[in-house]
């Protein structure tokens, strides 16, 4: 008989390499795209507009993935997003993930009234159908980077609460727990010292799920105008624009949508990759 | 506990839920820097007229006073009147209400089918290439959401190959002179087939972007779950009898691996509603949700009070109707 655990194991790891491989292209060319990027992500040509990507008749030499309507090089405001994607994914998904495992963590172990109180919270949150509450945030607070991190932090925050408050609540029932607390320990310390290496694994998993999820937030946003003002190329406000003209232009939509969609698809792998290594029985 | 009990109790929480989205909604929409009455008037307007208008909506007092005012009016099925559209909230809502309802369904649906095609063939031909390739086709679909896989439909069956509608929620040729709002329901009812071709061919793709994510779930805790129930003594005793493999999976192990996998469908549901809201924008499908987002970026307070209530009210009813579905269905709890 195979050895499925091989199997397994090696199919992992390529899933690994990939997700990590694409982030960590992206990452480069987010950092070098004022190198990289053929052109002025912001300059526009009328004469230019909707140009063809460049395996195509009638595209313009130096645009290979063609131009937007406003004759903007398609490449480069795809280069030069990947900053925002990248930034939002990073600050927002630490942040979100800081704040909802720490109430996630005080709920799950302390239990009684923080528990009861964060709880409630939760299902109040759970009512909330997430877009049009990210929406109204972002309209209240105004458009702009930092809106849209606090927008991801206040919304997500119990995607992280829920799951480790059952993770905390397990781990705390378990005897080497008690034991802790017998020694001594108080219960702050122990929950740091104990109870957190214990749900660590979860909780980085988590963390590159929610990456993932801050990028398409962002995206989404942009989308309905309400990301970063309209000058800085942003994935999802050239997808807003490659929707309107998509019969005429549809590279200006695809492109973006491919990009986003790999770098969606590798977070969410990156982390099912790590929750397997993580798993005592495959390692 | 007896069932009445459970039911009190669940209803109770419920309030208490919709009451906290209502507060924290009140109060978020109320910080806005900008004022929604100054927008609606011309530049010339005085501050007589703003102050006259401002007091006409209520938004002259103070918030606590305002959400008392709002809470004793919508008691009476009263959501105060929309500042941009000038017509009562609730006439408005319901009138977009039919058409998320039943885009949400149409979706539900075809997660269920895909889903459960998916699990029953992952459980049929388990340990193989087959079972691998539901797994995977799964995984790729859960790790995409609902938006992103409109934009990819939209390309696919819009642009390069256009067979669907990529929006509206019926063609403008088409005639309706419908008493309701459920369009889908009443062109079933009065057999006009020609609206529900229309109407399926502009909710399709909505739907099958909503549903993907949801038929992944579906078809993997169907699968875990069939396979658990494989091998209970029950399903062996099904085998021995001569039963083939088909009938064994299909009669015997699947009405109690559906069980398991119903509650959290449930939830999921409620993601699903809640993922309208952005697809309807992307289909340009007229539904609650597009108008939300509209009532939003005009800063209709009214309006957007009452869609996000709304919504909780209906994440609220499918959480307590799955909930119930569960004690009807667990023949455990039948006679408690």
């Amino acid at each position: 008989m195979r050895d499925l655990r091989g199997d397994v194991k090696r199919t992992l790891g390529l899933r690994l390499w990939l997700s990590g491989g694409w982030l960590t292209i992206l990452a480069l060319a987010a950092l070098c795209a004022p190198l990289l990027a053929p052109k002025d992500p912001l300059m526009q040509d009328l004469f230019l507009g909707r140009m063809p990507p460049f395996w195509m008749d009638g595209a313009e030499p130096g645009y290979l993935l063609g131009t937007d309507s406003l004759g903007r090089d398609v490449l480069s405001r795809i280069l030069y997003g990947a900053r925002l994607a990248l930034i939002v994914a990073l600050v927002a998904g630490t942040l979100t993930c800081f704040v909802g495992a720490t109430l996630g963590l005080i709920a799950g172990y302390y239990r009684g009234w923080p528990d009861r109180i964060i709880s409630r919270f939760v299902d109040i949150w759970m009512a909330f159908p997430p877009v049009l509450f990210a929406i109204l945030l972002i309209a209240v607070m105004g458009t702009g980077l930092l809106s849209i991190i606090i927008a991801i932090v206040i919304i997500d925050w119990t995607r992280f609460a829920r799951v480790i408050r059952a993770e905390a609540m397990t781990q705390g029932a378990m005897d080497y727990v008690a034991s802790a607390q017998v020694s001594g320990q108080t219960r702050f310390s122990t929950m740091l010292t104990e109870i957190l290496p214990n749900v660590l694994p979860t909780i980085v998993v988590l963390l590159t799920l929610e990456m993932g999820i801050a990028v398409i937030v962002e995206a989404i946003l942009s989308f309905v105008n309400l990301s970063i003002s309209t000058d800085s190329p942003t994935w999802g406000g050239m997808i807003s624009e490659g929707r309107t003209s998509v019969h005429q232009a549809w590279w200006v939509l695809v492109f973006p949508l491919i990009t986003l969609f790999l770098t969606v698809l590798s977070f969410s792998q990156l982390g099912e990759g790590l929750k397997d290594r993580f798993d005592p029985v495959l390692r | 506990m007896t069932l009445l009990r459970i039911i009190l109790i669940r209803l109770l929480t419920t309030a208490i839920t919709l009451f906290g989205v209502a507060i924290i909604v009140f109060v978020v929409i109320r910080v806005v820097p900008g004022n929604p009455i100054a927008m609606m008037l011309p530049p010339g307007a005085t501050d007589a007229d703003i102050a006259r208008l401002q007091a006409q909506y209520g938004f002259d007092k103070s918030i606590f006073q305002q959400f008392v005012i709002w809470l004793g009016n919508v008691t009476q099925g009263d959501f105060g009147t929309s500042i941009s559209l000038r017509q009562p909230v609730s006439d408005l809502v319901l009138g977009r209400l039919p058409a998320t309802l039943e885009l949400s369904i149409i979706a539900l649906t075809i997660a269920v089918i895909i889903g459960g095609t998916m699990a029953l063939l992952g459980t049929r031909f388990r340990d193989t290439k087959g079972e691998a390739a539901v797994d995977v086709s799964a995984g790729m679909a859960l790790s995409i959401p609902d938006f992103l896989w409109g934009l990819v439909l939209i390309l696919l069956f819009g642009v390069f190959w256009p067979i669907f509608h990529i929006s509206g929620r019926v063609s403008p040729s088409i005639n309706i002179d419908f008493t309701t709002n459920f369009f889908l329901f009443e062109a079933l009812m009065r057999l006009r087939f020609d609206v529900i071709a229309d109407l399926i061919g502009h909710m399709f793709m909505p739907a099958l972007a909503l549903a993907i994510p949801l038929a992944a779930i579906i078809a993997q805790l169907l699968k875990q779950s069939l396979k658990e129930t494989m091998h209970l003594d029950y399903v062996t005793l099904a085998r021995t009898k001569g039963y083939g493999e088909n009938h064994v999976i299909a009669r015997e192990a699947l009405p109690n691996a559906i069980l398991p996998t119903l509650t959290l469908v449930g939830v999921q549901f409620t993601f699903l509603i809640g993922g309208t809201v952005i697809i309807e924008r992307l289909f340009s499908y007229e539904g609650l949700g597009n108008m939300a987002i509209d009532a939003v970026i005009n800063r209709d307070l009214p309006l957007i009070q009452g869609i996000v209530i709304l919504f909780a009210l209906l994440f609220t009813i499918v959480n307590l109707v799955v909930d119930m579905l569960y004690v009807v269905l667990n023949p455990k709890l039948r006679h408690a």
